[in-house]
């Protein structure tokens, strides 16, 4: 009994000191907590940490969930998970149009941060193969980029076969000979750099940014046709008449989602994620300082903080 | 008596010129075939049942509509989740965070978690307590490997959740196995359904899991209790039935209640055995923790897909390791607890503290380490200065290894790529789908009759109609060929574990470290080194599935009856004829039930091989998952289960003929 009372002293006080403060920064619309989705690439939890961070400078109680890319949007729409901050164009349109259509999610607006995904080479593969960047070098060398397996034909390591990009049909559409092989994880993908740079062996494969790869390692993106809407859709554009794909990947902005309900129960919230923004350089900046550096990811986004405390109050103002 | 001895050998006879002549049949079947009956070669489209699209109607309906009346079936799950949040919380706030009070970033933390030094000497108490010095100092040392390289605090997030999850694992599995023992009904009920338990990959219903459960710990441990159940309710079921008859009877005698009768008499006789259950279900748990860790568990298999993904293999391998270690430190202790002699009632000391020297020890150490937290930092949490990692030398070993002996490796893939592995593939997909599903039918009919001949055939022909079945001979060629691999390298490992002591405790280890250690760990280094594809997958497939091999074999051999060999000795063999002629065949229905198992892991691998780009059932299983697709991830599933399941009766079968067959041996070898 007295255990009991003295822990509901204990709580009231704890409770009273909580209301203090916090009206001490701002009056938030509710104290629940907002859950920001974790997933598990650097440049994701740098993006939602930092938001995170500013919704708490603003007063906001803050939770961060871990969850799956894509599985995440069952917890968005129904109100388990609050904000995900990072829906890349690329890999996410599908998820996420068929998210909006439930008209439970809601579209935040662009990061700022452009995704570019397309295929890659080192640079030491330019001795091997001149021609490059351009993609029509990509068939005089392909004898240069094979393995035993596919040889006379080249080996593009390929995306997992759930991010799309239509490699498939991009090889067949410019008639190259490369064999596309898809790696079922992008750490699988960057696995197989890390071992052929190791080697200075050849490989063409995916990558995308922001990311540490290309900043770790030296090299350049092909040069396909540029990318257009019509290329993908209608055939008779391009170099090939019968055949969509024959040009790269679109390149296309990083997204916000956040549940519908977000903007009742959190205005004030609401905008600051709207507002938010950072840029490819930022971005790669950091993950290049977490990564490769080993820096604390706490102490990445603190340092941010420090030298961005101008722009980020703007977003919460 | 040589009449039956004749009938098998004809049998044996008659079964060879059958699988001859079937094999013959299936052969001019498909080459005579493929313009007359193009339907029986590729499975038409236009017959593929598209029930993917019902089940996911169906899940859709269960989340948002199922109603009960009162409530709805949403409602009730989410209310079991509210249910198993409270365990969940109270054990992350005594190993993890502390008491907190309130939510989010606004919480304060009322009292500090256990000191390490608190988790780390109760541990080793209970150890010394369970046993001897010895388990303390192997649970003490594992614990301090936890401190030493900086796994604590994840460490203590998985641990939450394994303390919360497999007593309700053991719980579960022993009440289903009690009701299951009692009611013969109830056990043909439930067969089926942990067989899908078992072999349906997690990711197939991990969606569903999250719709219903919500995201975060909870969920996850959800899906942990899943998976890591079925074995306890199988071995409860058989514990329970080995009870000698003696103990029940006298049990009636005394006039026990059928309850008394279930705690009092049964489930203590049974004990030894229903420890291997609770072995299997920690086991099961920490395996699990790595996919439990992409639906928001956290802890340690989070920093292993974290590292993995910077491809920081040295700190994924040490996170990796942490998982084992912790395994080890639990099995050990649980192991040790089931066996330890009932306390003997005579001259007990007097005083509540004298009577419990160790239990008082660890209340004292607690306080002691708490107060000692307060005043002094590194007693509540290991200082950061003292951390030690190995992660560079891992990294700088792998390239070491992938500069100097890459070109080997890579001729050695490419020899076992182009004359095993392809041609197999190949072979297995030109096949007509229903010149398989006969012979899978014949195969059920020539084992165990007409019953299994039906379930053989009808799985396949359902794996056929929804539209699986390339993908579904791609697993069967991937998981043959490691079966088949795992199998020639475990059986020897697994003779010699049992044929010399020192051996086989070394193995031990590595068998429980093969189990626990995330697979991911050393996916990576493998694709560094074999690149992407069928023969990287295979290698993990084959780390992996080895376990059951070593240990199911030496288990068989280790409880051959002494007499026989000695009876070996004095007539003259050799230690190879011992070997090859008693040893062996007596444990032969033992190393299939090791296959069988190998089977079930290798097939239970799939959904991991599929990281590194396989294009089988698994990957499809994971295509789906990254989709939320419901319908799709539960349809190939199900095929992996049908797989899994057709496998596991044949070779029930096939080892119970064998068991027959070798009764019958050994009356006639005795001549």
């Amino acid at each position: 009994m007295f255990n009991r009372m003295r822990a509901a002293v204990i709580g009231g006080v704890v409770a009273a000191s909580l209301a203090i403060s916090g009206s001490a920064w701002a009056v938030v619309e509710s104290k629940d907590p907002i859950k920001l989705t974790l997933h598990d690439w650097t440049g994701q939890l740098l993006t939602t940490r930092i938001m995170g961070e500013v919704l708490k400078a603003a007063g906001y109680n803050i939770d961060y969930v871990q969850a799956d890319y894509i599985a995440q949007f069952a917890g968005l729409e129904s109100g388990d998970l609050h904000v995900a901050m990072e829906m890349w164009e690329t890999t996410g349109r599908d998820a996420m149009d068929a998210s909006f259509k439930t008209g439970k999610t809601e579209n935040l607006g662009e990061t700022g941060m452009q995704a570019i995904e397309e295929w890659w080479y080192p640079l030491y593969m330019k001795e091997k193969c001149p021609g490059l960047p351009d993609w029509k070098a990509l068939n005089e060398c392909a004898e240069a980029f094979s393995v035993p397996e596919t040889a006379p034909k080249g080996r593009y390591l390929g995306a997992p076969v759930t991010w799309g990009g239509f490699d498939d049909e991009r090889v067949e559409a410019l008639g190259l000979d490369y064999e596309v092989i898809h790696a079922g994880t992008d750490a699988a993908l960057f696995a197989e750099l890390e071992s052929a740079y190791q080697r200075q062996a050849p490989i063409l494969l995916w990558v995308y940014t922001p990311h540490w790869a290309p900043v770790k390692y030296e090299g350049e993106w092909v040069e396909f046709p540029k990318y257009t809407a019509e290329c993908y859709t209608d055939p008779s554009w391009g170099s090939n008449k019968n055949m969509a794909y024959d040009c790269g990947k679109p390149r296309g902005p990083i997204w916000k989602v956040a549940w519908a309900g977000l903007k009742g129960k959190w205005p004030g919230a609401h905008k600051a994620v709207k507002a938010f923004n950072v840029s490819n350089d930022e971005m790669s900046a950091m993950i290049v300082n977490a990564d490769l550096e080993g820096k604390d990811l706490d102490a990445v986004v603190a340092d941010w903080m420090k030298k961005n405390e101008s722009r980020w109050k703007a977003w919460i103002k | 008596m040589n009449s039956v001895l004749h009938q098998t050998r004809d049998l044996s006879r008659n079964g060879w010129a059958v699988w001859g002549l079937a094999l013959i049949a299936a052969w001019l079947f498909s080459q005579l075939t493929v313009d007359l009956l193009p339907w029986a070669h590729k499975y038409p489209r236009d017959w593929i049942w598209p029930i993917r699209f019902e089940i996911t109607a169906f899940m859709k309906w269960l989340v948002n509509d199922a109603t009960f009346g009162l409530f709805t079936f949403k409602e009730l799950t989410r209310s079991v989740s509210w249910l198993l949040d409270w365990p969940l919380t109270a054990a992350t706030s005594l190993f993890s965070t502390g008491l907190m009070k309130g939510q989010g970033s606004d919480a304060v933390q009322l009292t500090p978690p256990l000191a390490w030094l608190a988790v780390l000497g109760v541990l080793a108490a209970m150890g010394h307590y369970a046993r001897d010095w010895k388990l303390a100092a192997l649970v003490g040392g594992c614990f301090l490997y936890l401190a030493v390289f900086g796994q604590w605090d994840s460490a203590m997030v998985t641990l939450s959740s394994i303390v919360v999850a497999v007593p309700i694992g053991v719980a579960g599995g022993l009440m289903l196995g009690i009701l299951a023992y009692r009611s013969p009904w109830f056990e043909k009920a439930i067969r089926p359904v942990l067989d899908l338990m078992q072999t349906v990959p997690i990711f197939a219903y991990l969606v569903p899991i999250l719709f219903l459960f919500g995201f975060g710990p909870v969920a996850a441990m959800t899906a942990t209790i899943i998976y890591a159940m079925p074995p306890m309710v199988r071995v409860t079921v058989l514990a329970l039935r080995q009870v000698a008859d003696e103990i029940v009877d006298f049990g009636r005698m005394v006039g026990c209640t059928r309850r008394q009768m279930t705690w009092k008499v049964l489930v203590p006789a049974a004990m030894p055995s229903l420890m291997v259950g609770v072995n299997q279900v920690i086991m099961l748990s920490l395996n699990m923790v790595i996919i439990a860790s992409m639906i928001g568990a956290g802890g340690l298999g989070f920093d292993v897909l974290s590292a993995l993904r910077r491809l920081d293999i040295g700190a994924g391998l040490e996170a990796g390791i942490a998982i084992v270690v912790l395994a080890i430190a639990l099995d050990r202790l649980s192991q040790a607890f089931a066996s330890r002699p009932p306390p003997q009632h005579h001259d007990q000391p007097q005083g509540w503290v004298r009577r419990h020297p160790w239990l008082s020890f660890s209340i004292l150490w607690i306080a002691l380490t708490g107060i000692g937290g307060l005043l002094l930092e590194p007693v509540q949490a290991y200082p950061e200065t003292l951390e030690l990692t190995t992660a560079s030398f891992w990294g700088e070993l792998v390239k070491y290894i992938n500069i100097t002996f890459f070109d080997y490796l890579e001729g050695i893939k490419t020899f076992f790529l182009l004359n095993l592995l392809i041609p197999f593939k190949r072979f297995l997909l030109d096949i007509p789908w229903a010149v398989i599903a006969a012979l899978a039918g014949l195969a059920g009919w020539r084992l165990g009759g007409w019953k299994l001949a039906l379930t053989a055939f009808s799985l396949s022909l359902l794996i056929a109609a929804t539209g699986q079945w390339e993908k579904a001979m791609v697993t069967v060629y991937l998981c043959g060929i490691s079966v088949v691999i795992a199998s020639l390298i475990g059986i020897p490992i697994g003779i010699l574990a049992a044929q010399n002591q020192r051996a086989g405790k070394v193995v031990q280890v590595i068998i429980d470290t093969l189990q626990t250690l995330p697979s991911f760990v050393y996916l990576m280094p493998v694709v560094m080194l074999f690149r992407v594809g069928d023969f990287a997958a295979m290698i993990a497939v084959v780390a992996y599935a080895l376990a059951p091999a070593i240990r199911y074999t030496a288990h068989g051999i280790r409880q051959i009856d002494p007499n026989l060999v000695e009876a070996g000795i004095a007539a003259g063999c050799t230690r190879w004829q011992v070997l090859g002629k008693i040893k062996l065949p007596l444990a032969l229905p033992e190393i299939m039930l090791g296959i069988n198992q190998t089977i079930m892991l290798a097939l239970s691998m799939l959904v991991i091989t599929a990281l590194v780009g396989t294009r089988d059932l698994g990957q499809e299983v994971y295509i789906a998952l990254t989709k939320a697709d419901t319908g799709r991830g539960i349809v190939a599933g199900l095929s992996v289960a049908f797989i899994a399941i057709i496998a596991d009766r044949l070779i029930a079968a096939g080892s119970g003929h064998m068991r027959r067959r070798l009764g019958l041996a050994e009356e006639g070898g005795g001549k």
